[in-house]
């Protein structure tokens, strides 16, 4: 689903912010991406996004490949890719389900198929009763939930998100993380980036891939390059 | 709809420039009208003059009625020639004192009539070029009562050349102002672009396709460029009228010439519009 073939990113510093990393993430599979600050966590997901170009190695993610895609396919990589960002990017002016809906209209969804899409997706991250709400009208656990709706609106084979229990309490958290379990349960691959070490130890049995300046350091499901 | 709404939201961010881009468009395709208005007038009169293109054999006063008759059959028969008339002393001064009402008085006064007869010979569509005209002319002048033959060939050619001349100018200076305009369009579209820069970061994030990102701008072009073409046609008409009130009476534009320009102004907003939004587009995304 997801592939990582000696993957380097440098961003033209004096060192390369992802260095030479292989790993495989497979279809309905779920792993946390960890590392301290600077690591190369964020850079890796927005490789996965093709946000960034890897300066060599490949990155696969579906049926396209880093090394051939075409720009009129980012589009529809980019619906194939959920993406939450760690500072959620909602839109001020519009209100939680209008965010939401904004990514089914911007794709071209029937009209008529965004309201009942808007609705479900809503209550799939527990958060009807605050439609109508703007972003500032929202806990950062809210926004967080609004985002990660929004990434699921074109139903894709992958989630990624940066950091999302980052600023929430131990309870907001947990909550996150268990919406992310059941969106996984549903099939979609999850890879979550976190420096969230009491997250890591209450959930021993979920695979870990860990970051150091760059490299891969530790996978839990071994075999690298599979 | 979307679009629509997203342009004019994008106009009404930067008014002052999008005034500017306006009038930077509205002067490209006013240079363009004024050079359209005198090129269309002067096709007017020459197609005017074509169709009479004649070669005049101005008689000698001492020819006899029946050689006219005679050589104008001969010269009718020509290949080149459509007809020929014969145009009596009498006649050409009843003529000239009708085309010239400030001299009739001076014609009625006259003792001898001045003018000479002559034979107005008209060419088929064919034969107007400047050849078959000298060689009519050539072959009427060897009639020994022809006392000269005219032919008006020489100014038609050099207004032709005039017209291509300024026509020139015209190309010249609404394409430095077309020019101008693009970069005030690009400007006006990049700083729409910046001001949205989120809300398309989020589109592209969730895949939406350029081309959707794209229409609103071009949209803002597009009604920036009518914008320009429109005040460009209302300065153009205003000159037309100001120019037929006071100096000579001239033929407004056909409508396919306006319809072009209204339809290349809008085209060329669009156009500079398109390039711009693809150059951020592309800055924004890697691939
Ligand atoms: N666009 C960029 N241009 C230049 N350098 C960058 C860019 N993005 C990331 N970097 C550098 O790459 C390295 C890895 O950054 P990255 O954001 O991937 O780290 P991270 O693991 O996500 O950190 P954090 O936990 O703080 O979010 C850092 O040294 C960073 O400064
Ligand atoms: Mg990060």
């Amino acid at each position: 689903m997801v592939q990582f073939r000696s993957v380097t990113k440098s961003f033209g510093g004096s060192s390369p912010a992802v260095l030479d990393v292989s790993f495989h993430l497979r279809k309905g599979e779920f792993a946390f991406l960890t590392g301290a600050s600077g690591a190369g966590k964020t850079t890796i997901l927005k490789l996965v996004h093709m946000l960034h170009r890897p300066s060599s190695g490949e990155v696969r993610v579906s049926r396209y490949s880093s090394s051939r895609i075409k720009r009129r396919d980012l589009p529809d990589l980019r619906r194939r890719v959920g993406y939450i960002f760690q500072d959620f990017r909602l839109l001020e002016n519009l209100t939680a389900e209008e965010n939401i809906a904004f990514a089914l209209q911007v794709t071209g969804t029937a009209k008529a198929k965004i309201a009942p899409r808007v609705r479900k997706l809503l209550n799939q991250v527990g958060l009807a009763a605050r439609a109508q709400a703007f972003p500032r009208e929202l806990s950062g656990g809210e926004q967080q939930r609004v985002a990660v709706a929004r990434a699921l609106a074109n139903e894709p084979l992958v989630l990624l998100a940066d950091e999302p229990t980052g600023n929430l309490d131990e309870r907001a958290s947990s909550g996150v993380f268990e919406l992310f379990r059941r969106i996984n349960a549903s099939g979609t691959s999850v890879l979550m980036a976190t420096h969230d070490a009491e997250l890591l130890r209450r959930h021993r049995n979920v695979r870990v891939i860990e970051l150091e300046e760059g490299r891969l350091v530790f996978d839990s499901a071994g075999d690298p390059v599979a | 709809m979307r679009s629509l709404r997203e342009a004019l939201s994008g106009i009404r961010r930067a008014p002052a420039l999008t005034v500017l881009s306006v009038m930077a468009i509205g002067l490209s395709v006013f240079s363009i009208g004024l050079f359209a208005l005198t090129a269309h007038n002067i096709d007017v009169a020459l197609s005017d003059v074509e169709g009479r293109v004649e070669v005049v054999a101005y008689l000698r006063d001492d020819a006899s009625e029946e050689l006219i008759e005679i050589a104008r059959h001969e010269i009718e028969s020509y290949p080149e020639v459509e007809s020929a008339r014969y145009v009596s002393k009498v006649e050409a001064l009843y003529e000239a004192s009708r085309e010239l009402t400030e001299f009739s008085d001076v014609y009625s006064d006259l003792e001898v009539n001045p003018l000479p007869a002559s034979l107005e010979i008209a060419l088929r569509p064919d034969f107007r070029t400047p050849v078959d005209v000298e060689t009519v002319a050539d072959r009427v002048t060897s009639y020994h009562f022809v006392e000269e033959a005219r032919y008006g060939r020489e100014w038609v050619d050099r207004i032709y050349s005039l017209r291509r001349v300024a026509g020139g100018a015209a190309v010249i200076l609404g394409l430095s102002f077309a020019f101008g305009a693009a970069l005030l369009i690009g400007i006006a579209v990049r700083m729409s672009v910046l001001a949205r820069a989120r809300e398309i970061a989020v589109m592209q994030t969730v895949g939406a396709t350029d081309g959707y990102i794209r229409r609103p701008f071009l949209i803002e072009g597009l009604m920036t460029g009518l914008g320009g073409g429109l005040l460009a046609l209302a300065l153009t008409f205003v000159t037309y009228q100001a120019v037929e009130r006071t100096l000579v009476s001239l033929a407004w534009l056909p409508d396919l010439w306006t319809a072009a320009g209204l339809a290349f102004a809008g085209i060329l907003g669009m156009l500079a519009a398109g390039r711009a939004v693809r150059r951020e587009l592309r800055r924004l995304d890697v691939y």
